[in-house]
């Protein structure tokens, strides 16, 4: 296993960890989706090392966790880190804000996808609190993408300075 | 990057592929319910990152526990022991009327009462899907755990197993929106289904007309009907009636018995009846005159049935073990 892939998995695990870790009872419809804005970083650092088939077995892992359905959150996974995965470079060079911005919207995109599924089952939920995970998730991006740039600097996982 | 050109199906195959099984998935996963041995697999990946997330949970109860003075022990024990035996007076009387109960229904030639074997296990602290009512438990199919297998407390009926792991298992609670339980109401022997409503302490009554004789404070116990949960266990307290004019049904809401939210540790529930027993045989291996009963009961099973043999022959692998 190359160095990349060592430390992009230890900061997924890492991810897959805040999002079952318990948190009080007002917090839980807050909790951002931290294995796909990590995963989200990897895909537009390392596109050729961590990409959609990654992104699809850490969506099924965190619906074996999370006792949904299997594929609900794979298939939101999947799409976002494909729409990452094709426009990394154009990603790479834009502002944190503009960034924030498209992860945003697809974000949304997939926890619409999510409430579709659950909705199709007869227990689609009835707050606005289901897309609090989008809001807080893209807050929580700036700071994301600096913390797993200079990880990824300071073990110097691909020699490109520019990124 | 030397792997420039010598990447495999380029992104879009590969998503396109894995929305496909997604969705394929997906939809498996809920018409036929076939994915379990998948998820069980997975769940022997995530075990170590639960387990890891609730050990500072568990060091924090066995420090509270290791510290606590003397004094406190003492007047917990006094407590305990008051508990006791006030439990026992009572056990006592349960006892005479369980002995005349089944003096009746041999009189009668009924079904014998099924009896239960109990089984403590505690809750991982991990959160789940915020929306839905579902708590991770630490004993999987290594400890015969089975899907649909009730899990109760001291107050009453939590809910059930939807997934087995070998090592975990993930419970679904009466109060998730896409459970129900068939109850009975104590005082009136009324049959009804209790549906969760997704919030932690409401259960709803549907389908019961204005007429029905119901109030607020009578006690909701398992019908036993369906099979899935044990009869004569207390659900929910019936907390509000409403009949309201114009509606084709009664407005009835329940509170569950169960500490839901407060409960650490819950009670794997398995019932010892006489044509589930075959499943059963591990867990009564100690009582020989049981155990005796079961083999007799697998003979018959494989004598009549070519398909039983399946189902047996796990069973006799590891008895040769032993």
């Amino acid at each position: 296993m190359n160095k990349t892939l060592r430390i992009g998995l230890i900061t997924i695990i890492g991810a897959f960890m805040l999002a079952i870790m318990p948190l009080p009872d007002w917090a839980v419809e807050y909790r951002p989706d931290w294995v796909t804005l990590v995963l989200i970083y990897w895909a537009m650092a390392t596109p050729m090392k961590i990409g959609v088939t990654m992104a699809w077995f850490a969506g099924l892992l965190l619906d074996v966790s999370y006792g949904t359905l299997m594929g609900q959150h794979a298939v939101g996974m999947v799409l976002v880190i494909y729409v990452i995965h094709i426009q990394h470079q154009r990603l790479r060079v834009a502002s944190l804000l503009q960034q924030a911005i498209v992860i945003f919207i697809l974000l949304l995109i997939k926890q619409l996808l999510s409430l579709w599924v659950d909705g199709m089952l007869g227990h689609a939920p009835d707050s606005w609190l289901y897309f609090m995970p989008t809001v807080t998730s893209t807050m929580l991006w700036p700071w994301t993408y600096l913390i797993l740039r200079d990880l990824r600097r300071k073990f110097s996982v691909e020699k490109h300075p520019q990124f | 990057m030397q792997t420039l050109f010598i990447r495999g199906p380029s992104a879009t195959a590969r998503m396109v592929v894995l929305v496909i099984a997604s969705i394929t998935l997906m939809t498996v996963d809920h018409r036929w319910r076939s994915l379990e041995f998948a998820r069980s697999a997975l769940s022997n990946l995530i075990y170590p990152l639960q387990y890891t997330i609730d050990l500072p949970i568990q060091l924090f109860y066995w420090a509270d526990e290791s510290f606590s003075t003397q004094q406190a022990l003492l007047e917990k024990n006094r407590e305990f022991e008051a508990r006791h035996l006030e439990n026992r007076v009572q056990l006592q009387k349960l006892d005479i009327i369980e002995k005349e109960n089944e003096r009746l229904r041999k009189l009668l030639s009924a079904i014998p009462k099924t009896t239960e074997r109990l089984l403590i296990s505690e809750i991982i602290n991990v959160d789940v899907d915020p929306y839905r009512q579902l708590i991770i438990l630490n004993k999987g199919s290594s400890n015969e755990v089975y899907q649909g297998q009730p899990i109760i407390d001291a107050q009453g009926i939590m809910g059930q197993i939807v997934h087995v792991g070998p090592l975990s298992s993930t419970a679904m609670l009466i109060t998730d929106a896409s459970h129900a339980i068939p109850v009975q109401v104590n005082r009136t022997g009324l049959r009804a289904i209790a549906f969760g409503s997704g919030k932690t302490d409401q259960l709803n009554l549907r389908h019961l007309p204005h007429s029905v004789d119901i109030k607020a404070g009578d006690l909701l116990i398992t019908s036993g009907l369906g099979g899935t949960f044990p009869p004569n266990f207390p659900v929910a307290i019936i907390s509000k009636v409403e009949r309201p004019a114009g509606e084709p049904f009664a407005l009835i809401e329940a509170k569950p018995h169960a500490q839901l939210e407060k409960s650490r540790e819950v009670l794997l529930v398995w019932r010892n009846k006489a044509e589930e027993t075959s499943e059963k045989n591990d867990a009564a291996a100690n009582d020989e005159t049981d155990s005796e009963k079961i083999d007799s009961n697998q003979e018959n099973d494989s004598g009549n049935n070519s398909g039983t043999e399946k189902k047996v022959k796990p069973n006799q692998r590891r008895g040769n073990r032993e």
